[in-house]
């Protein structure tokens, strides 16, 4: 196929399985639904699908407000009556008052554009079973104009959820799925390199070392994610901490410095201070 | 060659579909995976798997049918106990016992031979799904090696790659098969909804526009309202620790699909029964508690009330003062109850036991007459009654 394939970008490290879930959905111009933790860049799969195929994109950012009407278009009543009262001519065409949304816009592009549909669980419980025949046939009926609004390029779309609602199945039927998991240590490798190129050899490994580590303590409510890290390292270059005061040795007996980055949770800055602390004890008894 | 596959999976628990099948058959045609196994392995599963929690069991027929061996299908339906599953945090190995599992070789030896003794057990105990468990004498028994051990070891060794894909189950930990998904609660909560207009006006009355503007000789006079909230309030009151444990699921998809169902949800917990205190918070449950009576004061009986609890415990807990298990009472729990109840008359009582199991329990029983019968089995069907019963 002369198509363009989606691979990993100089931004952007994706593994083995999601090119494959990409392409095929690509390939065969059906949704992709991306899950995953919050944090493990699924918002950005989106943008570096667009970069790296070279199509535009357009985002639609849902929120617990949106409804899959505003995807489209909005009759916008309040201005043509207003406009009614001043007597403007524009209040003959109907048209006029049709603001379009997202879909539309994506519908209409001159290439095949990427759709982002951002965090689709956020809406209400029935948004994604109101957008079924939208997704399928790409296409849709304007009542006011009575005009069919058809996708002239069949737009890629990628939908991300972050898990809140469960979503219909029906919906889930018409997409392809994947499921970003937690990178691994070789994997976070990668990405941390995409990010930092210039980072230190034996800071990266000590600072993913004390990385993972935060991780595995049992019990944390939200366990710090991809984005979280990069952010943590982007302080620690900022402060310039040495690379020894990550060493494994020194962290079990200390909190890594700037761990606020990581832990985002008072209940679990209060948990892992415990834990450092109980460990403390339990070092110096010994 | 699919078609027997396509099957399998349904056999083993999924809701594949014909048009998913479809889209695969679709997918291959246009070469999207290539030649590879792994490519392949890549595309079925983001075609046929539409749910996190089913990846695990995709890996797992997807390796019992393409080794060939359709006779380890049984393998699949063996029921790996919730407990062992929640106590993630307990499950956490020391040094020691990762030193004596590396005598014996390894994870991976370990993980080999722990599929060779499944096997081998399963021919003769037919069907038996409790191999797991007898296999106590074993060494996978003496450390505490059940499913979940084995994924803490496993991390360390994910990167050998002689491990396929799908063998290494990286998703077993989102295995679940609980009953009530937190969709069907919501759509079952819906029920309870009331609607009512408050906050911004920020949505275009139309009836009252007209109305306004024609008393305007026609001059446009618009109006709005605000936009119509869920103004149902709810008091939620969830037992938990002892026997509620094996509960604990259950009551977190309830808790987490009410708290976004509904505005006004005050929750509060208590340990077996309601005494003269609750407590918000688990962490500080004996200093920061709230006096019952306060509860009934602060929250009008318009709330409608909703206990979760197994009721289980001895009679004493409920009909005499000092019966509790943690503190000296000076009034019986069936006292504190019933002043609740007088304050807030839309009550219900959600009852995660199975209801066959109800009468066997004298407290269950006594619980339910209290309620005046008001007890519902924490399923979907139950909880539908339930809400009916609040309205």
């Amino acid at each position: 196929m002369a198509q363009s394939r989606f691979t990993s970008t100089s931004t952007y490290v994706a593994t083995d399985d999601l090119m494959m879930a990409v392409n095929a959905a690509v390939t065969l111009e059906r949704p992709i639904l991306v899950k995953g933790e919050p944090g493990t860049g699924k918002t950005q799969l989106a943008i570096e699908v667009a970069n790296s195929l070279g199509k535009p994109l357009y985002e639609w950012h849902i929120k617990s407000t949106t409804k899959a009407q505003q995807g489209l278009y909005e009759y916008d009543a309040v201005a043509r009556l207003r406009d009614s009262q001043l007597g403007d001519d524009r209040v003959h065409d109907i048209s006029n008052y049709i603001v379009r949304g997202k879909i539309w816009e994506a519908f209409e592009s001159d290439e095949q554009p990427v759709l982002l549909i951002d965090e689709v669980d956020k809406a209400d419980i029935e948004f994604p079973n109101d957008l079924l025949r939208e997704l399928d046939r790409m296409e849709f009926f304007v009542y006011e104009t009575q005009q069919l609004v058809k996708a002239s390029h069949r737009p890629i779309i990628v939908i991300t959820s972050n898990n809140e609602k469960e979503l219909p199945d029906a919906f889930l039927r018409r997409c392809f799925f994947h499921y970003i998991k937690f990178p691994d240590h070789k994997t976070m490798e990668k990405i941390v390199n995409v990010h930092f190129p210039k980072l230190k050899k034996n800071l990266l490994r000590e600072a993913l070392n004390a990385f993972f580590k935060v991780r595995d303590v049992p019990g944390l409510k939200k366990k710090p994610s991809t984005s979280e890290l990069l952010d943590w390292i982007k302080l620690l270059l900022a402060e310039d901490i040495p690379p020894e005061a990550l060493r494994a040795d020194d962290s079990r007996k200390a909190i890594p410095p700037l761990y606020g980055a990581l832990l985002k949770n008072e209940q679990d800055v209060h948990l892992f201070e415990q834990l450092v602390f109980l460990d403390r004890r339990a070092g110096s008894s010994r | 060659m699919l078609i027997p596959f396509f099957y399998m999976l349904r056999e083993g628990g999924m809701s594949t579909s014909i048009t998913e099948l479809l889209t695969l058959l679709e997918a291959m045609k246009k070469d999207v995976a290539g030649q590879s196994v792994d490519d392949f392995y890549y595309l079925a599963r983001a075609c046929l798997v539409k749910d996190e929690s089913k990846l695990d069991l995709f890996d797992r027929i997807f390796g019992a049918y393409f080794k060939g061996a359709e006779d380890n299908f049984r393998d699949l339906f063996v029921d790996i106990p919730q407990e062992w599953l929640q106590r993630q945090a307990e499950l956490m190995l020391s040094e020691e016992e990762r030193a004596e599992i590396e005598a014996l070789g390894g994870f991976e030896e370990l993980m080999k031979a722990l599929r060779e003794r499944l096997e081998e057990q399963d021919d003769r105990h037919e069907g038996g799904n409790k191999w797991i468990g007898t296999a106590g004498t074993s060494p996978f028994g003496a450390y505490g090696f059940n499913p979940e051990g084995v994924r803490i070891g496993q991390q360390g060794s994910r990167n050998r790659s002689a491990v396929k894909v799908w063998d290494r189950r990286e998703y077993r930990n989102l295995d679940d098969s609980v009953e009530l998904g937190t969709r069907n609660i919501k759509v079952a909560l819906r029920r309870l909804r009331k609607f009512a207009r408050e906050g911004a006006a920020d949505e275009l009355d139309l009836e009252d526009t007209i109305d306004k503007t024609a008393r305007n000789a026609g001059l446009l006079d618009i109006r709005m309202v605000p936009e119509r909230h869920n103004a149902v309030k709810v008091l939620l009151c969830l037992d938990i620790g002892g026997s509620m444990d094996d509960h604990v699921r259950v009551c977190e998809e309830l808790f987490s699909a009410s708290r976004s169902e509904f505005k006004h949800l005050e929750y509060f917990y208590f340990h077996n029964f309601i005494y003269e205190s609750l407590w918000k918070d688990n962490r500080r449950r004996h200093t920061e508690r709230i006096s019952t009576l306060d509860i009934t004061h602060k929250y009008s009986s318009d709330y409608k009330l909703i206990f979760v609890g197994d009721a289980t415990m001895s009679p004493y807990e409920i009909v005499y003062a000092g019966g509790s298990v943690e503190h000296w009472n000076e009034e019986p729990g069936a006292v504190w109850i019933k002043r609740l109840l007088n304050t807030y008359p839309k009550s219900i009582w959600l009852n995660p036991e199975p209801q066959h199991r109800w009468d066997y329990t004298p407290s269950v029983k006594l619980t339910r007459e209290i309620m005046d019968d008001r007890m519902y089995p924490l399923t979907i069907a139950g909880l539908d009654q339930g809400i009916r019963a609040l309205h």
